[in-house]
């Protein structure tokens, strides 16, 4: 189950083949971009409407409730206009209930199979709005772009560069192997020519071998073991140092949760979801209806969400799950009852023995969430971030000056340390933070 | 137990000469094994791969794995909600106010309850509240999640579903009505108007039916005695603050009798202020509670003590009644004559089980027109009628009863006509218990239905008089149950739920409070002035009353203990292990013999040679029931010709097998009478007790309890009563507290937390023992281990008698020893020190960690796991300890506690921390200490932080008197007080300042945070 992060070489190489990627796939984006404008010129043309103004207004208005793809409160959207006649929708848009009253037969489908539910009236809307939402509505869905030439370039450069580093490692190889058999060559043809000459080579006296000279001398070898000693002592107080710290765990969820697309992308506020942050000294992994909040109506991420790593089909599959977990039907809109709730496995795992609070340090301390669970707004997969040891606890409340301006509380206590201490700013440590029985209990 | 479900198989196994199912019976796996043929055949054997070498290499390599897999940190789950509730934050506790009525236990208390579960009992502090939790009440919130319940019903031991028991129950009613023949309801005393109402409507469904209450301790000739003299079946009711002099004969009011709960009333007369406390003469029998309080103790027979309280009546009322002679005449008479002088200012009361004898309470009281009395604001507590008890006993025999409902009873246990009870059961045709366990009456009864524990249920109460207190569920209920009520609302074809039924009721029965604020108070008063009165003729009762004569060789009197009650929570492991505050026992009930009595029948006390105490065995035998093998406790201040039993004891059915200790007394209550004639005779062997208290005595080192008399505390300066203790230094005497090995720190900033303890207040009740126990994850270590002097308890109350007549002549005789040998010798005056006197005087004081600013176990301790903080709190590190003990050896107090064993997780220690239901019951906030730590009280180190932190997150100063501890929380006679000094308005920086403030060993220097308050005796 775990996973520790470990950059090597090959992960190395990956990051600068993704990067290499990236800069090539953003260069096509931007054809892409390019390539709109274009079209979108092109459709006023045609008379039926503006695309990018209804866009807009489709976003402001219609889609609390209907997707371009896919139904949700009420159906999908793209090519509506092949459906109904441009005069329907408008009487439709503008007050449907009026139609289903009458007992247009096209308006009481529609209402009977999306669960009776209302659709608001728009009589603010006028026709052109309408007719700009409608041509937005009819504009193609783009297809995936299809790889541009210049990625495939960009990958075969890149293995490029490695097969010619292997060349000239290969070629460098070759000279050196070159050098040492002239080498030995000529060394093998002055001894001949010696020999013509008749000079004897000069006798060498029996050395005693290095090594057999060093186990010997026992002030060496006493020396060295004593190096050997402590150096392996080092490393194996390392290791034992590291067991049970699991900085970097990094464990595959349940529900692959993204707090990138969520803390990060979409700029959610951390304690949004963990509200119990804020009064307990657990921060709380929401209950599924928090989730639910947003994901009612946000049952498929948007094509830019997906990655090269994930795809937008396997983000949609991950809402599903959420779904799944919580009894929500997608297609009725409905909770089924059925749940299932999710066994998330936990991360930050203190030991029983030490009592920590977190909303003494969010709301007390005024800290950052980051500051202990590093950059989660950048984390695709969540891991921990900080090693959570006491040496670790230790060393901030150490350094950290506790925000006492503002807090009553601090007020008299404050008046008296500072006084004491002989500063302004005091640090947890010095308000009693390294007592044991302040976190052991 | 062996579940007795049978399970169908098929519809062939209707037919009872099916050759398809015998076949099958007699062919336990379907295809045949092919044992011999591998077995048999050596080739095949000595051809398998497996070898004893691979089977070798296999054992190693996976004991190898498995241990280089346990360096993987183990994987942790966290579910949270699906639909998180509202009111509940994860981490944050809920607090309920709630009401227990379980019969014998009636409480008005907030319920702590945290992710949902219960996890701790707290006193409702509102003003108004009639009865606080005792140590039984704090531990209820345990027997929550008692793993031996009851979990679904049972018809004829099996399992069934409640549509089963519905069905037969209304078929049962159905045949009685038609036939006219008697249904009875036997519930025990409920208190509860709506199920009044609803047992009223139920009869009048079924006019055959009639209510019968029990209660398994009786009360019921009080209960007589006030309906003579007031016309309502009700106790009277006592405010013993209204009183400066109070005689009880025979009443153990500061323990159970008539529903207890009298202490803090008690309590508040009893610390000197301007020169006032109360007086407190105690009459009685057994040493009680309330005679170890009492400023003068006379132990009496029975007998005597009914021609003393004629004596008293005479006096008071100026009658003559003609009596005996009594033991201790002239003590008794100085008593009638200072009760008569207290006037209105005085009160009497009674524990002897005789209506005439209480009839005698009323007329002395109502003489005196004692402020004390009230009996306006009766208790409703106890209704139980032992004489109807006794009919409907007599009705079983004879077959007519048709149909028997009861509910919260056990009489089969508690009857001591418990064989009559059994017999009668089953001509019963159907017998319905409602009950937590399958005890011993649901075992015999046609129906074992379980009911719900009073955190699972709705109801009302009305503890007294003009008041309503509500029980509203903190749980979800565990297990299938049915509340008694909504089966009685269902039973007569009423399809109101309970509690619209319970809503309708209260509401519609009181005036000027919503439902909402009702519940969330928890209770509600109305003033009561005035009282019927009766028609009782207390000449007629004292003469007769006077007749009274000794009947056999002792006077037996069975009392309940502070611990175990009437023994329905007896499978509670916190309540088997708390000491008795008396004998200091666990684990056991016995009986309390006089020291003269012992030996005359050569009974002995002893301690072997690693400290427990054993002791002889007796058979007690009242009117020709033997109860065998009872051990005897000498215990001082018993009457001559007096013992003493607990009930409660002996339970067997639905126990854990460490549980069922003691012997069951209810088998001598006959006719639920408290007082009996007794013969005993002695037993071979030696009972081996779980005494947590070996030393008896003070052994004249007054400087442990600091006590002085009323006179003295008023006359004299404080040094004469409090003297500081002396040290020499450079061979000068100075006060111990100028002198230090250390510099001192200067605790001036921020928080400095002391405990307070009132000497003069604690009545030893023990209620701040259970709770210390709930908030601190106290484990519970058994019988043995207790015996080895191993007990965890983190807060123990020490109980010493004095050796002479007074604890100050103890002193004095200490003081006066001359040489080693005669008279004065200090070898044989010691020894004589070590005996408690036959009629001793009592202390008790409380001791936990007296975190000490100068901690001797801080010094010795070799890896620093304990320390101080600037708070006041000696802090443990369990997770540095690494258990040499030297801390506990080093403590002069004998606080530390060892774990010796791992108490969690252990089927050696088969308590409540062994099963997850029990667990339950664990404060998430303070760890569960593992093998080989040493652990000891933090001062809720836990509460005091989260008092500190709501302030901080709501930003402003603490507020005045906001900390608090688990015991001082708890107590509610006010001795315990727990507060910052640092902050001068809190309570607790005066009552240091007091003049009767001391430290515990002050000359040690060890500067405790816990201190002591001089004991004032109003001789």
């Amino acid at each position: 189950m775990k996973k520790v992060g470990n950059p090597n070489s090959i992960s190395r190489i990956l990051l600068f083949s993704l990067a290499l990627m990236l800069t090539f796939s953003v260069s096509s984006f931007a054809q892409e971009t390019a390539a709109m404008p274009a079209a979108e010129t092109a459709a006023p043309a045609a008379g039926a409407g503006d695309v990018a103004a209804g866009k807009a207004l489709f976003n402001s208005n219609c889609a609390a409730c209907h997707k371009l793809d896919g139904a949700m409160t009420g159906p999908a959207l793209r090519g509506v206009t092949e459906r109904h006649d441009t005069k329907w929708l408008h009487d439709w848009i503008k007050d449907s209930q009026k139609m289903i009253k009458a007992g247009d037969p096209a308006a009481v489908k529609v209402f009977n199979e999306y669960n009776k539910s209302v659709m608001t009236a728009f009589p603010q809307l006028s026709d052109a709005d309408i007719d700009n939402i409608l041509a937005y509505t009819s504009e193609p869905k783009a297809e995936k772009p299809a790889p541009a030439p210049g990625e495939s370039a960009g990958a075969g450069g890149g293995e490029g560069s490695g097969v010619s580093n292997n060349i000239i490692l290969g070629a460098l190889a070759l000279v050196m192997m070159m050098l040492v058999v002239m080498l030995v060559l000529v060394n093998k043809v002055l001894g001949k020519v010696a020999k013509a000459n008749g000079i004897e080579p000069a006798h060498k006296e029996p050395v005693t071998p290095i090594w057999v000279a060093f186990a010997r001398n026992q002030f060496l070898v006493l020396v060295t073991s004593i190096v050997l000693l402590l150096a392996s002592g080092y490393f194996v107080y390392g290791y034992f140092m590291q067991v049970g710290v699991d900085q970097g765990y990094q464990p595959i969820q349940p529900i692959h949760y993204s707090h990138k697309i969520h803390a990060g992308d979409n700029g959610i506020d951390c304690k949004y979801c963990h509200s119990s942050a804020r009064s307990s000294k657990s921060a709380g992994i929401p209950s599924l209806n928090v989730c639910m909040n947003c994901h009612k109506n946000i049952s498929e991420v948007a094509e830019e969400t997906a990655t090269p790593e994930h795809s937008k089909a396997f983000y949609d599959g991950e809402i599903q799950k959420l779904y799944n977990a919580v009894g929500w039907d997608k297609a009725t809109q409905k909770y089924t009852g059925k749940t299932e709730p999710v066994k998330w496995v936990r991360i930050h795992n203190l030991p029983d023995f030490v009592y920590f609070n977190h909303s003494q340090h969010v709301i007390v301390g005024g800290i950052e969430c980051q500051t202990c669970h590093g950059p989660v707004e950048t984390m695709e997969v969540m891991e921990q971030h900080s090693s959570l040891t006491m040496g670790w606890c230790i060393d901030c409340h150490r350094k950290t000056d506790v925000k006492m301006e503002g807090n009553a509380y601090y007020d008299k206590i404050h008046a008296e340390l500072a006084k004491k201490y002989g500063k302004e700013k005091l640090t947890a440590a010095e308000m009693g933070g390294l007592e044991c029985g302040k976190c052991h209990y | 137990m062996s579940s007795n479900k049978k399970y169908w198989k098929s519809v062939e196994e209707l037919n009872d000469n099916s050759s398809i199912v015998e076949t099958l019976r007699n062919n336990e796996f379907a295809e045949p094994i092919p044992v011999e043929e591998f077995l048999g055949d050596k080739e095949s054997l000595s051809a398998s791969s497996t070898s004893r070498r691979d089977f070798l290499k296999y054992v190693g390599f996976s004991t190898a794995a498995a241990s280089l897999v346990a360096c993987e940190g183990p994987v942790i789950k966290s579910i949270p909600y699906v639909v998180q509730p509202e009111e509940i934050i994860p981490g944050v506790a809920d607090y309920y106010a709630t009401t227990i009525a379980d019969g014998f236990d009636f409480a008005n208390i907030l319920i702590k309850t945290r992710e949902g579960r219960p996890i701790k009992v707290e006193n409702n502090t509102l003003d108004g509240v009639k009865l606080s939790a005792n140590a039984r009440v704090h531990a209820s919130v345990l027997s929550l999640y008692d793993s031996t319940r009851l979990k679904q019903p049972k018809i004829a031991k099996k399992s069934a579903s409640w549509s089963d028991v519905d069905a037969k129950v209304k078929a049962s009613l159905n045949e009685a009505r038609t036939a006219g023949s008697q249904v009875v309801l036997l519930t025990n005393t409920m208190a509860s108007p709506s199920t009044d109402k609803l047992i009223a409507e139920f009869i009048a469904k079924n006019p055959s039916a009639k209510h019968v209450v029990y209660d398994a301790v009786s009360e019921s000739n009080a209960l007589d005695a006030f309906q003579m003299a007031y016309g309502e079946r009700a106790l009277a009711n006592y405010d013993f603050a209204k009183a400066n002099t109070i005689v009880s004969v025979g009443a153990d009011f500061l323990g159970d009798w008539q529903g207890g709960g009298f202490d803090s009333g008690y309590a508040k007369g009893r610390v000197p202020r301007n020169g006032v406390m109360s007086k407190h003469i105690q009459i009685e029998a057994n040493m009680s509670m309330s005679g170890a309080n009492a400023d003068k103790r006379i132990p009496l027979t029975i007998t005597d003590q009914k021609h003393a309280l004629v004596k008293i009546y005479n006096v008071i009322t100026g009658a003559s009644v003609g009596t005996q002679k009594v033991a201790r005449e002239e003590e008794v008479m100085k008593a009638a004559q200072q009760l008569k002088a207290a006037g209105s200012k005085g009160v009497l009361v009674s524990g002897l089980d005789d209506v005439n004898a209480q009839l005698l309470v009323f007329a002395i009281n109502n003489v005196l027109q004692s402020q004390a009395f009230n009996p306006s604001e009766a208790r409703l507590t106890r209704k139980g009628d032992a004489k109807a008890v006794a009919k409907l006993v007599a009705d079983m025999k004879a077959g007519s009863v048709h149909t028997l409902i009861m509910s919260g009873v056990n009489p089969v246990y508690t009857l001591a006509a418990s064989k009559d009870f059994a017999e009668g059961l089953k001509k019963v045709k159907l017998s319905v218990a409602f009950s937590l366990k399958e005890d011993e009456t649901a075992v015999l009864s046609s129906i074992a239905a379980p009911a719900p524990h009073y955190l699972e249920s709705w109801g009302d109460v009305a503890i007294s008089k003009g008041n309503l207190s509500i029980t509203q569920p903190t749980i979800r209920p565990l297990f299938d149950t049915r509340q008694f009520q909504e089966a009685l609302l269902l039973w007569s074809d009423n399809s109101t739920a309970y509690y619209d039924y319970l809503k309708a009721a209260v509401t519609s029965s009181v005036s000027g409070i919503t439902w909402n604020k009702l519940v969330h108070d928890g209770f509600y008063t109305t003033p009561v002035t005035s009282v019927a009165s009766g028609s009782a003729d207390y000449a007629a009762a004292a003469s007769t009353l006077a007749q009274a004569k000794k009947a056999g060789d002792f006077e037996l009197v069975l009392y309940t203990k502070t611990g175990m009650g009437d023994g329905q929570q007896a499978n509670n492991p916190w309540l088997q292990e708390f000491p008795d505050p008396i004998t200091r026992v666990s684990w056991d009930n016995y009986v309390t013999i006089s020291k003269a009595d012992a030996a005359k029948l050569d009974l002995e006390n002893f301690n072997v040679a690693n400290g427990g105490l054993n002791g002889s065995y007796i058979t007690i035998e009242v009117g020709g029931v033997k109860l065998e093998k009872v051990p005897v406790i000498i215990q001082p201040g018993q009457a001559v010709g007096t013992i003493g039993v607990a009930l409660g004891y002996g339970r067997k059915e639905s126990m854990k097998q460490e549980m069922q200790v003691g012997v069951n007394a209810y088998t001598l209550y006959a006719n639920s009478n408290a007082n009996q004639t007794a013969k005993i005779t002695k037993e071979s062997g030696d009972h081996e007790f779980a005494c947590v208290q070996l030393q008896r005595t003070l052994m004249g080192r007054g400087d442990i309890i600091k006590e002085t008399t009323l006179d003295v505390f008023e006359k004299e300066d404080a040094e004469v009563w409090n003297p500081s203790p002396m040290v020499s230094l450079d061979h000068n005497p100075v006060k111990a507290n100028t002198v230090d090995l250390w510099t001192s720190f200067d605790r001036s900033v921020g928080h400095h937390f002391k405990l307070s303890i009132d000497l003069n207040s604690c009545t030893g009740c023990g209620a701040c023992v259970i709770a210390c126990h709930a908030e601190n994850n106290v484990p519970v270590v058994g019988k043995s281990e207790i015996r080895r002097s191993r007990d965890m308890h983190w807060l123990r109350i020490d109980r010493y008698y004095s050796s002479e007549e007074t604890f100050a002549k103890d002193d004095e005789k200490k003081e006066n020893f001359d040489g080693l040998f005669g008279d004065k010798g200090s070898l044989g005056g010691f020894g004589q020190l070590e005996h408690p006197s036959d009629n001793p005087q009592v202390a008790f004081q409380p001791v936990m960690c007296q975190h000490c600013n100068h901690a001797p176990c801080e010094t010795v301790c070799p890896v620093a796991a304990t320390s101080h903080g600037r708070q006041g709190q000696n802090h443990m590190a369990y997770n540095r300890c690494v258990g040499t003990r030297y801390c506990a050896n080093n403590c002069p107090y004998k606080v530390r506690r060892f774990n010796w064993f791992l108490y969690s997780k252990n089927s050696e220690f088969d308590y409540h921390m062994n099963d997850d239901l029990g667990r339950m019951v664990l404060n998430p906030d303070v760890v569960v200490r593992s093998r080989g730590v040493m652990e000891k009280c933090s001062m809720c180190i836990q509460m005091t932080q989260a008092v500190i932190l709501k302030a901080k997150r709501e930003g402003k100063a603490v507020d005045t008197n906001a900390f608090e501890t688990a015991c001082s929380a708890a107590c509610t006679s006010g001795s315990m007080v727990f507060g910052d000094v640092n902050n001068k308005a809190d309570e607790i920086a005066k009552l240091e300042e007091d003049p009767r403030m001391y430290h515990l060993l002050e000359h040690v220097g060890t500067k405790p945070n816990v201190f002591y308050h001089v004991k004032v005796r109003n001789t």
